[in-house]
Parts: C-alpha cells; structure tokens; sequence
C-alpha cells in the first residue's frame, strides 16, 4: 500500500524491487509487469475509503490458462477488492488471490508499495 | 494421556455406488445426524467422485469434470466420510456381513446399494470398439470425443430421450448424426404418435437423420465409412461411429450374486421402507424396483435417498410410495413434455389434441373418465404449458370449463394458473421434494433473495427444470407480502438499468463515481455494473471509449477496442459496410495480416476477421488499417456491429433499390451507437431477401414503391423472425423510424436485452411499439430523433482517436518495463495459417523457440 516505514532491525530482510514508475499505472485499471520470468498484474485505485491502493497478483488465469488477469475489471463484491477475469468472469480476491467462486483456483500475491515514484513487490 | 474424545461409532455403515443417489443420500445423512452413530464408508467404481450425470452432455459444451463434480473436493474428509474412488465392490458377503473389494474385505452392519444402471447394448454381431459406444459416464464421453475425432457420420441406436440427446451431443461435435429407431416412432415411452411424428419432423429440420422402424441384424466392415449397419429389411446405413441407447437396465449384478431378490425386470426387489430381502441391505435409485417400476429418474432416486437416510438417523420420514414420471426436456433445441397418462391408456379417459402442421407442434391433453381432472399430457415444439399442466395433474386441480383452452395457443384460451391458484400442497420442485408451502414458510422468515431461497430448501438445483416456476412463485409471494421483489443490477445498485438509464439523462450524470455516490451502495462498482453503466453514459453522451473515465468500467474487449480470445491475444476486425470493399483495400488487408502473421477469415457478417494480434501490436496494426482507410469496425462493442448487405438493384436482374447504397448509408448513420446489446442490421435489394433481413434487429426489404421495415429478429440462440413494422417508406421515413426505434431501446431495454427479447417483454406487443414509433403516443419521438443526431453528429473512430493519444496508447504494452512478447502464447501451424496450440501440442513446440 502507500509508502511503508523504515523496516524494524529484527525482520527478516525483505528484497523490494522497482517494476515500474507510477506513471505507467492506470487509475482503477491494470497494467502487467515482467518479473524474471513471472508476470504481475499491477492494479491501482488512487482513491479508496482506505486511502490510496496498489495490488499485485500473478497475471495467469487458471481457468483459461492465458495472461490476462492483468486485463479484468477491478470491483469490490461481497467486502472484497475484487478482480474479474476477463474470460470465464470469475472474480480472484486482490488481498490475498483467492477465487470467490472456485476454492481450488488460487493466484500469486505480492506485497506491493508506492515509494516514491516507483512500484515497488516484495521478493523472495 | 490424549485428550481427544474420538465420539465411539457403534456401527458400520457400507454404501456401493458414488453415483446422483449414492451421493444425495450421504449428504441426507450428515444432515439429518446420522454420522453420530454410523462410520460411513461409500465405494465408487467410477474413479470421479460423484458429478451431476442430468447434465452431463455439458461435458461436451465446455463444462469440465470439476464442475460437473456434485461437491467439493475436501466434502467427504470433512465430515469424516470414507470414499472409495474407483474401488469397486466385487461381492457381497452377506453371512459375514462384509463387502469384498480389490482393497479387501470390510465389514458393514448396514449397506445401501446405490449402483445404478448400465447402458443396454442389443447382442448385434460386429458390435465392437467405435461401433460399440454407450452414453452414461465421463469416461464414455472421451471415448465418444476421441472416435469422433477422426469420424464424419455418426449413428445413434435408440430414438429415446437419451438416444436424441447423444444424437445432439454427436452434432455438436462437428458430426453427421443419424437416429436409429426399433419402434415406429421417436421417444416411443413419452410419446404419442402424433407427438413422435411432431418431433421427427422437427429434429429432421435441424439436419440429424431419423430411420424408424429398423432393427440392426450386423455390423460389417463400410465402404465409404468405416461401418455398414445391415437393418432387417435388406436396407443398410454407413457411419463412422455407433453409440448405443437403447435403454438402460438397472445394476443388480451384486445383488443377484449374493441371492437378495431381483424383480422379473430386473432391479433390486425394495418396500416402501426401500429395505431388500435383507432387512439389513437396502436399494435406492435406478437399481432399485420398487412395485415392479424401476425409476429411471434422478427425483425418485433423491426420495428414496431420502428415506433411507432418515430412517438410520432415527427422523420420522415418508414411504416411498412410487413416483411421478413427467419430463420435460429441450431435445436438439425441442421442447418436449410428457405428465402422467401421456397415452391416455386410463380406462374411459378422453383426449384433446392440438397439431399445427406448419410449425410442427403438438399437444395432447388427456383427461379423466369424469372430465373433471388432468391425467396426462404431452407437448412437443412448445414447454411454457407444461408447468401449468403438471401442476393441474398433480394437484388435482379442478380443470376449467374450457379444457382444451389449456392447450391452444396462448391468448386464445384460458389464463394460465397463476402462482396463487396452486395449493400450498403443490409440488415445485420434484428432484428435491419442496412445496409451495415451504417457499412461503421461508418467504414468511424473511428470505428475499432467489439464491438464498435455492440455497436453504435446494429447489431448483437438480435436474433444473422447475425453475421457472419456484422463481414465479417465490415473487409472486413476495410481491403479496408486499416486498418489493429484488430487480437490482448488482450489489451495488438496487435499480434495473432502464432506471439507471433514466437517472443518468434526467441528472446529467457524466461519470460512475458520481452515479454511485448519489444512488448507489459501497464502492467501486463490479464487473456487472461497470460495463453496463459505462455502456449507458456512452450511449447518453457519447464520449469516446477511450476516454481515462470509461476506461476502467469496460470489458477488456472495449478497453482495448478488440475481442479477445482464449489464449489472450486479440482478433481485429475493422468495418466494410455493408460488406463492399475496393480491391485495393482487401490488398492492404492481405498485406497486414500477412505481416503481422495474423489468422484471416471471412466473417459471418460480411467482413473480414483478423486473428491472433497481441496488445503492444495493437496500434501498429491499427495505424497501418488507418492510413488505408479502414475504421474500427465495433465487433467489441454492445454496438452497431453489421449492416448485411445483397447486391440490389445494381446488378441484380431482381433487385428493385439500391440496397447497397442503403446499407451503406444506415451503417455509417448509426456506426458507434452504444446499446444494450448489439445490434445488426440488413439491406435487401427484393423479396428473395438474400441478405436475410428478417433475422435482424433492424431489417429492410426493397419494394416497388419503397421499403418494407422489419423489426427486432434474432440469429443466434434463439432465433427470431423480424416482424413487419412499416410498408413501403420512403428514404426519409425509413431513416426516421429506425431513430426512433433504437433510441427507444437503448432507453428501455434491459442490461444484455437484444432487441427480440425486448420486444417480446413489452407489455402491449407490437402494436403498443407502433403507436410509440409510428404514432408518437408517448410524445417522445422528437426527443429520441435529436438524441440520434447527437450520437451521429459526435461520431469519431474509436482507434483513430486512441492512436492520435500518446497517453493512450501507453495501455497497449504487454509488459509496462519489458519489450517482450507474452512467452507463453504458442501457435502452429493448420491449412497454411497460424492458430493457438493446443495443450496437448505444447510438446511440439521447441523449448527455446519464441514465437514472435
Ligand atoms: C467472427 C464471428 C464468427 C465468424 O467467424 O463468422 C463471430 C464471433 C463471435 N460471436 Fe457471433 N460472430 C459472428 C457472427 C454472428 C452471427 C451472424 C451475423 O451477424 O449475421 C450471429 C447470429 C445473428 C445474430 O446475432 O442475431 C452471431 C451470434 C452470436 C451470439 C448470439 C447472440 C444472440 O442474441 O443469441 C453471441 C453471444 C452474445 O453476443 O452474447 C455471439 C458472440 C460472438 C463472440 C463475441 C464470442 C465471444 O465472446 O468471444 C465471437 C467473437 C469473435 C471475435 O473475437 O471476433 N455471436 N454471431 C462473426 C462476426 C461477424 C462480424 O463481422 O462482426
Ligand atoms: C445423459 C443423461 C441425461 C440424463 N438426463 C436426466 C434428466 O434430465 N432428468 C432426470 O431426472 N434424469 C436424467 N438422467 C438420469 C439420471 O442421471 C439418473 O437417474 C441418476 O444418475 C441415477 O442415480 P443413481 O445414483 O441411481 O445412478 P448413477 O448416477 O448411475 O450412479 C451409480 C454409480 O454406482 C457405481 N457402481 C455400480 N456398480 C458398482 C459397484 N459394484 N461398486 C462400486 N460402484 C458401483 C457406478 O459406477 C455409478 O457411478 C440422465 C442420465 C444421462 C446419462
Ligand atoms: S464464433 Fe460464434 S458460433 Fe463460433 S464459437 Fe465463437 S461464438 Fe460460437
Ligand atoms: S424439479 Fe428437478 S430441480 Fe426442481
């Protein structure tokens, strides 16, 4: 989410790497980032009761196979920020990639945080 | 010391058969409490575990084994039931009261059979491999897939109700498909003669082959296909496949072989108790007869499950006293119904008959000796009778003066029974036993939602047939308790979208986040209400879909101003109005496609269809059509998509008007029209009507003195004729008249609603659209005519405006911090064209190679 504090002494290191600037986002949409070999869907809503969100979550449907959650509508449905995927319409909790519909899909999440003018996940 | 109390289960409870029944009795028997007393074991032959059988031809219409499956996966662990999965029980040992498998032994105290049938295959000599296929389990579903694979007719042995939808199945597999009847005519168990001819000449109209009458003596070796089926009478037929299905018989094998009693019939002899002659052994769905019957139906089988599952629970239950056999069914896309005495072999019962020859209906109304009850029925080519007609049999419903006005076409004779006429009695939903008095009891406790109805009580979750009517009754119950009943969109707004539609004109909305602030609930909207708002403020105000406020609300296929496809790339389609095209135009088209390697093929609507594009390539692409002269043609959008065209008066020895200059000028009149849904349109030149103008929403025929308008027809799904709103307009009046019309359905109709369906949902019919459009009655045709302009007048290509936008064009990348290609789309090569590769072929293609 927006920009984290400084990590407490005792954590273990968490490795957070640039994919890209803020510029490249579109606001309530997705854009898609190539993360050595793994591809992130990046998903940005400037302006939510919570404050400004960014999420990230693997861009492979598990339905169809193909890579394109990246390209789903984002909602909020039953509590949850929601993406739907834009082939079979079935709707992954941005949270944490579980699938509303079917329990047995569930997709990648990384943290994610704005630091500055980078996109930054969390790696390893 | 362990602390755990492991709760002591006193006694072993053995069920064979993981089948529909098997399957609905373990979860009657969590319910109801009997895992208190009983350690349950159950034994599947079928390596699957249970799945819903009733909709297994879906398996072919792309429903995979998951979500056939009856419950999810971890259902049995958790409740700490024992599955067996593809164990099957060898024997039954009934002295030491143990059942043998491949595993072993296990003892039970009690077992209930639950093995269902096996499909019955004539001993017809020959009979072997891809002409020996039968049509129960997912197993014989890819056995089908795989002979069909490399088969071009197929024939199906047996004209009954499985037998017709196997013949579906096969056509739906790209094969010619052919019936083979014993009997004299189709569906000889439901049906009467005059119902199977009905049927014949229906299912012959849709292409499938129907042979009555004939008995196959041998299979040989074909000539020009793979077999030859030699029938009785010296006549043969060659196909490539034989599925047999031609009735099933119940799986009493076990039971045989153990010595319980088995019925003349076969099944396994039960009570009303559904006990065997074993008092510690009983049966329950197909393989169980139950006064000389077996029930080939899933609803017995769940009333029986039922009262097993009660009585080991120590519930009070009802016998099992025999069940209804009425089916309803959409057969090859034919209603067919059949209620009770659908033959009318009641001693003294008397019959009425509706045949219409031109479209090939009929319905048969059987009546008791006194005339005063409905005993039988049934109905081909048309099911909106059925529900009223069984509810009449079932519930002993007094019949109307007029019995026969119980058949004739609607609006000629009697009202259909409303929800409130049926007793509390009545039965809705016959798979999962619930009344009308348990739908009210769950109204009366406040339920308001049809999900969480189907949830609580289960009506209409099995077989599905009977949802039409618990939704009826649910509303009409709600709407007499004075709930309003829950028309909302989604979530997130409790309006239809006409209302929506409404509110955003009258209010000047211009954007979703101030529609929901004002008259919506939560935040951010969802995959419903996006698209369909966004739909409306482009129709209302017309500004581009590119525009950063629209972006978000679309479908990927707007968003990015093409379709895509399964594998994630995308197909192009620009606009050829009316289908004519300069040879030097289609040159340009060969060159791009040829470039960007791009699958081509002619569209059903008259254009060319562009496959395989991924989004970076997009807008090079679209530059290159641009700088040709091409436009978006909308194949994305809820949008004007086609105005078909034939060649007219031009060249055509027939044609009496230009009806390519007037397609012509209606596509690029109405060209990015945001609607409901899409819309087509089509232009013929005479009344030989080559551009099939009376299946589309918007049709126009050539006249002598003018044109002839047609309105709302439907291809697809479910067709529609166009129905003739207007004779002989002139240009002016034609263009008039389609204004008025499509503004008056993008303001009314629906979320998705196609112009037919629309239609068909206006109370007052066609001549209330008439008055509207033609006779100005509501006073809104002024209103709609500028609204029109507005749209025509603000019209821009939706690429060319993207590609003029840096900003825009920024979406376009596949990855926003990497100038690769997705790595993980593969394509090969199929009659000198690219297409995607299949999971099967990813071995085919070399690791290292990239594809672009
Ligand atoms: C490309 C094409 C098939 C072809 O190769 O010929 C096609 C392809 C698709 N059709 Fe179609 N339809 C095509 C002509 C038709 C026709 C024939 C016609 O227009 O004359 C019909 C029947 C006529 C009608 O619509 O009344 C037709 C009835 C449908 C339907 C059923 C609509 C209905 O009301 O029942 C759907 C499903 C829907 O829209 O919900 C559909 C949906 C689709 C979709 C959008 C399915 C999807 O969601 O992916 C396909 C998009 C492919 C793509 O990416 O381009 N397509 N489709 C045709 C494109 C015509 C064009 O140039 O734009
Ligand atoms: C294509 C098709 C369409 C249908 N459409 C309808 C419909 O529209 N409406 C309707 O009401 N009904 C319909 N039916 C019928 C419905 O599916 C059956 O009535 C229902 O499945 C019966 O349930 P059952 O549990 O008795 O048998 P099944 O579902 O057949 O289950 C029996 C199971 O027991 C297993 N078994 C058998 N012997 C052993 C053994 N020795 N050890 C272990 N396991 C064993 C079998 O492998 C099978 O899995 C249709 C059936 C088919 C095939
Ligand atoms: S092109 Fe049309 S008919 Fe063919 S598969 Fe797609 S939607 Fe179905
Ligand atoms: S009658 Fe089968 S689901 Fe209701």
């Amino acid at each position: 989410m927006t920009t984290a504090t400084a990590p407490l002494k005792t954590a273990p290191a968490t490795e957070w790497r640039a994919l890209c600037s803020r510029a490249d986002l579109v606001a309530n949409s997705g854009v898609v980032a190539w993360l050595d070999g793994e591809q992130v869907a990046l998903f940005h809503l400037p302006q939510t009761a919570e404050g400004e969100k960014v999420f990230a979550i693997a861009n492979k449907d598990p339905k169809s196979g193909a890579n394109v959650i990246g390209r789903g509508i984002i909602g909020h449905l039953n509590g949850d920020y929601v993406i739907a995927s834009p082939l079979y319409k079935q709707h992954f909790r941005l949270e944490d990639g579980t699938c509303q519909e079917y329990p047995e899909q569930r997709l990648k999440v990384w943290p994610v945080r704005l630091n500055g003018d980078a996109v930054e996940v969390a790696i390893g | 010391m362990n602390a755990t109390v492991t709760p002591i289960k006193s006694e072993t409870l053995v069920i064979v058969g993981n089948g529909m029944v098997g399957h609905h009795c373990i979860e009657q028997l969590i319910e109801q409490g009997a895992l208190a007393q009983y350690q349950i074991h159950v034994f599947g032959e079928e390596r699957q575990r249970a799945y819903d059988r009733v909709h297994l031809s879906e398996y072919f219409g792309g429903r995979d084994a998951e979500s056939l499956a009856l419950c999810e996966a971890d259902y049995y662990t958790r409740h700490g039931v024992q599955a067996h999965l593809g164990v099957p029980v060898i024997a039954i040992d009934r002295e030491a009261g143990e059942v043998v498998t491949t595993e072993g032994r296990l003892h039970y105290d009690k077992l209930i059979l639950a093995t269902g049938s096996y499909p019955f295959v004539p001993p017809i000599p020959g009979a072997e491999g891809n002409s020996r296929l039968v049509y129960r389990t997912l197993e014989d579903l890819d056995g089908i897939r795989a002979a069909a694979a490399s088969a071009k007719r197929g024939v199906v042995v047996g004209g009954g109700l499985l037998g017709l939808e196997a013949a579906n199945a096969l056509k739906s597999l790209g094969l010619e498909a052919h019936v083979v009847e014993f009997a004299p005519r189709l569906m000889p168990v439901q049906l009467d003669d005059e119902g199977g001819a009905a049927l014949k000449a229906r299912i012959e109209a849709l292409g499938v082959g129907v042979h009555l009458s004939r008995a196959t003596q041998e299979i040989v070796a074909g000539e020009q296909y793979a077999y030859r089926m030699n029938f009785q009478d010296g006549e043969y037929l060659e196909t490539d496949l034989i599925l047999f299905s031609a009735g099933i018989r119940p799986q009493d094998a076990l039971a045989r072989a153990c010595g319980l009693e088995v019925a003349p019939r076969g099944g396994v002899v039960i009570d009303s108790e559904c006990r065997t002659s074993d008092p510690a052994i009983f049966a329950i769905g197909e393989c169980a007869s139950w006064n000389g019957n077996v029930f080939g139906l899933v609803a017995p089988g769940y009333t029986m499950a039922r009262n097993v599952a009660a009585q080991l629970a120590g519930q009070p239950h009802a016998p099992f006293m025999g069940a209804d056999m009425s089916t309803k069914l959409k057969l090859l896309g034919v209603d067919v119904g059949s209620i009770g005495d659908a033959h009318g072999a009641t001693a003294g019962s008397k019959s009425y008959r509706y045949i219409d020859e031109a479209t090939a209906s009929y319905r048969r109304l059987v009546v008791s000796a006194d005339g005063k009850t409905v005993i039988g029925a049934v109905l081909v080519g048309d099911n909106s009778y059925y529900d009223t007609l069984l509810q009449y049999a079932q519930n002993g419903i007094k019949l109307p003066a007029e019995p026969a006005g119980l058949i004739l076409p609607a609006g000629e004779g009697a009202p259909a029974l409303g929800a409130d006429a049926l007793p509390d009695t009545a039965t809705l939903c016959s798979c999962h036993n619930v009344t009308k008095g348990a739908v009210c009891c769950q109204v009366d406790a406040g339920v308001t939602d049809l999900g969480e109805l189907k949830a609580i009580t289960k009506a209409a979750t099995g077989c599905g047939g009977c949802a039409a009517l618990v939704k009826q009754v649910f509303e009409h119950e709600l709407a007499a308790r004075g709930v309003s009943v829950d028309k909302s969109l989604c979530e997130h707004f409790a309006y239809t979208r006409q209302e929506l539609y409404g509110i955003i004109r009258v209010e000047g909305i211009q954007s979703f986040e101030e529609l929901l602030a004002r008259h919506g609930r939560g935040h951010t909207g969802c995959d419903i209400c996006k698209p369909a708002v966004g739909s409306i403020l482009a129709s209302c105000w017309n500004q581009p879909i590119t525009d950063p406020l629209l972006i978000p609300l679309q479908d990927t296929n707007d968003t990015f101003m093409a379709n895509m496809q399964k594998n994630g790339t995308y197909s192009i389609v620009p606009r050829i109005a009316g289908g004519e095209i300069t040879p030097d135009k289609l040159i340009v088209l060969g060159q791009i496609a040829k470039k960007y390697d791009l699958y081509t093929k002619i569209t059903g609507g008259q254009r060319i269809d562009l496959f395989g594009a991924q989004l970076h390539e997009l807008p090079d692409i679209w530059g290159e059509l641009i700088a040709a002269g091409f436009e978006t043609g909308h194949a994305y959008g809820k949008s004007l998509r086609t105005v078909k065209s034939c060649v007219g008066s031009t060249w055509c020895r027939y044609g009496v008007q230009d009806s390519v200059g007037m397609a012509l000028h209606l596509e690029n009149r109405y060209k990015g029209l945001r609607a409901p849904h899409k819309i087509k349109f089509a232009v013929s030149g005479c009344t030989r009507e080559c551009a099939e103008a009376q299946s589309k929403d918007v049709g126009v025929i050539a006249t002598d003195k003018g044109w002839n308008l047609y309105v709302a027809g439907n291809g697809g799904m479910r067709p529609r004729h166009a129905e003739l709103f207007a004779t002989d307009l002139d240009d002016e009046t034609l263009v008039r008249y389609i204004d008025r019309f499509l503004m008056f359905y993008v303001h009314t109709a629906d979320r998705l609603q196609r112009t037919s369906v629309w239609r068909e949902s206006l109370e007052g019919g066609l001549d209330y659209l008439k008055a509207v459009i033609i006779d100005d009655s509501l006073g809104l045709a002024a209103e709609l005519e500028s609204q029109m302009q507005h749209v025509v007048d603000t019209y821009e290509c939706e690429w060319a405006n993207a590609i003029s936008d840096p900003e825009k064009l920024k979406r376009f990348r596949t990855f926003v911090n990497d100038h690769r290609a997705d790595p993980d789309i593969h394509f090969v090569k199929e009659r000198e064209q690219r297409r995607p590769a299949r999971d099967a072929e990813l071995h085919l293609i070399p690791a290292a190679l990239e594809v672009n």
